[in-house]
């Protein structure tokens, strides 16, 4: 019976509409991931990239980017909030602190996997240190860097549901309103966490599918001769939160 | 001289209070039975599947097709729906145990997948000429062999449980996470830097402890 419940508040076109309507709080959640995962990935990948490239420093930055994954965001957040009194600001920035260490992860990783062999043929080829990275890492460490990238994005939209907590929209608005108005407002809440699980699944299957065009054929059928199997990334924390 | 700052000062006077301090540790010892106890279910529920994915052909890409579906759903959105299918209250504990059970059994298909197929052929061809059963020579051979690249998956599942836990504050079953909605509500940091460092704390111990039982299971490794 809850679940005909959520089909009629997906039937009534009341909550289509207005300022709160599922298109704006859609919109809204969408803004917030798209700002946040293209800082993290301004900070992240280069970062890594260099890191990968030197091989200096590897173990410090997966050390401390394992750490930040147990950082909660709810907590984050607040705290944030707290201190620097805005709304826009603290939700960034936590949201940032939690897609960094994916993208970070897998721009190094990538660069780490590719064979040494390579790196060397390409020192020998006379390449410069700047055109072995953009023109020998960088396309070989896509697969693992457009991984890292889909795990931030899952991670941010799910985790993004937490800005509704110090007053912003997105999806988030529609488990807290349906949580405030009581038990009349359960499938509310149910219909903003399909809408979320939903929204999830569609960026990260266009994601897969961008992921495609983006990486060169020539690594594919690489990775096709190897089965995939030595570059597939670890295990990472599900999508949070 | 840490209390001067105005920061470690408040921490001091929340911390000061009785009733606060069993707060903590009441919050604390829920957050541990939230996260540990979905640890120990999807454990247990992965390696039987996992198994069973080694051993026959059509089971593993369902499964693991299955389990990255399910990575997508929000734990957020998962801790909403539960009640909804399982017919508890929302603000019941098991909630949050059964989600977080969901997204372990789905984090740890694929490293035990991975470890038993780490296995060398060799040494299950040998446990089977000595006559050991494939039940026995599951649990008295392969699954010990495959202990060390299962720590891994294991270790992960645990810091991002650990993590979620808190993310229930939001719906206000969350463990240590109530320190944060107390906080924002009050106005007041304090409780919310005791529940980021605790948490932070409990993630290292836990890792330290899956470390050391990693060490103690392995020890044919170093002999």
């Amino acid at each position: 019976m809850i679940f005909s419940q959520v089909l009629a508040w997906f039937g009534d076109p009341q909550n289509w509409s207005g300022p709160g309507g599922v298109p704006v709080r859609v919109a809204e959640h969408l803004y917030y991931v798209l700002v946040t995962v293209l800082i993290a990935a301004a900070i992240a990948i280069p970062l890594g990239l260099v890191v990968g490239h030197t091989g200096r420093g590897g173990l410090v930055l997966v050390g401390l980017a394992n750490s930040m994954r147990a950082l909660p965001t709810l907590g984050l957040l607040t705290f944030l909030f707290l201190v620097v009194r805005s709304q826009g600001v603290s939700t960034v920035v936590a949201l940032v602190v939690l897609a960094v260490p994916p993208v970070l992860a897998g721009s190094y990783a990538g660069v780490h996997s590719v064979e040494r062999d390579i790196v060397d043929a390409a020192d020998g080829m006379g390449m410069t240190s700047l055109q072995r990275l953009w023109q020998v890492e960088l396309p070989g460490a896509l697969p693992l860097l457009f991984g890292g990238l889909r795990s931030a994005v899952l991670q941010v939209v799910a985790t993004t549901t937490v800005a509704a907590y110090v007053g912003l929209g997105g999806l988030g608005r529609l488990l807290l309103d349906g949580l405030r108005s009581g038990p009349g407002g359960y499938p509310q809440m149910v219909a903003g966490a399909l809408l979320t699980a939903g929204l999830a699944i569609v960026l990260d299957l266009l994601l897969a599918g961008t992921g495609r065009l983006v990486v060169p054929s020539g690594v594919r059928l690489a990775l096709a001769g190897t089965g995939g199997k030595s570059r597939r990334p670890g295990p990472s924390p599900p999508s949070g939160e | 001289m840490l209390a001067d700052v105005p920061m470690f000062a408040d921490i001091g006077g929340y911390l000061s209070s009785p009733s606060n301090r069993d707060k903590v540790v009441g919050l604390l010892g829920e957050h541990i039975v939230l996260a540990v106890a979905p640890l120990l279910i999807g454990l247990a529920v992965a390696v039987p599947l996992g198994c069973a994915a080694q051993r026959v052909r059509w089971i593993r890409p369902a499964l693991l097709g299955t389990s990255s579906v399910l990575y997508t759903v929000p734990s957020l959105a998962l801790f909403v729906i539960m009640p909804g299918i399982l017919g508890t209250r929302i603000l019941d504990g098991v909630n949050v145990v059964v989600a977080l059970a969901l997204y372990t059994t789905a984090l740890l298909v694929r490293p035990v997948v991975d470890a038993l197929d780490a296995v060398p052929g060799h040494l299950v061809a040998a446990a089977t000429a000595m006559g050991y059963r494939p039940v026995r020579r599951f649990v008295a051979v392969e699954l010990p062999i495959a202990i060390s690249v299962l720590a891994a998956g294991v270790r992960v599942a645990s810091a991002s449980n650990i993590s979620l836990v808190s993310v229930g504050a939001f719906i206000g079953i969350g463990g240590l996470g109530q320190l944060f909605t107390e906080g924002f509500q009050t106005r007041y940091p304090a409780p919310i830097v005791i529940g980021i460092v605790t948490i932070l704390a409990l993630a290292l111990a836990m890792d330290l402890l899956l470390v050391g039982l990693r060490w103690a299971g392995t020890r044919w490794e170093r002999a």
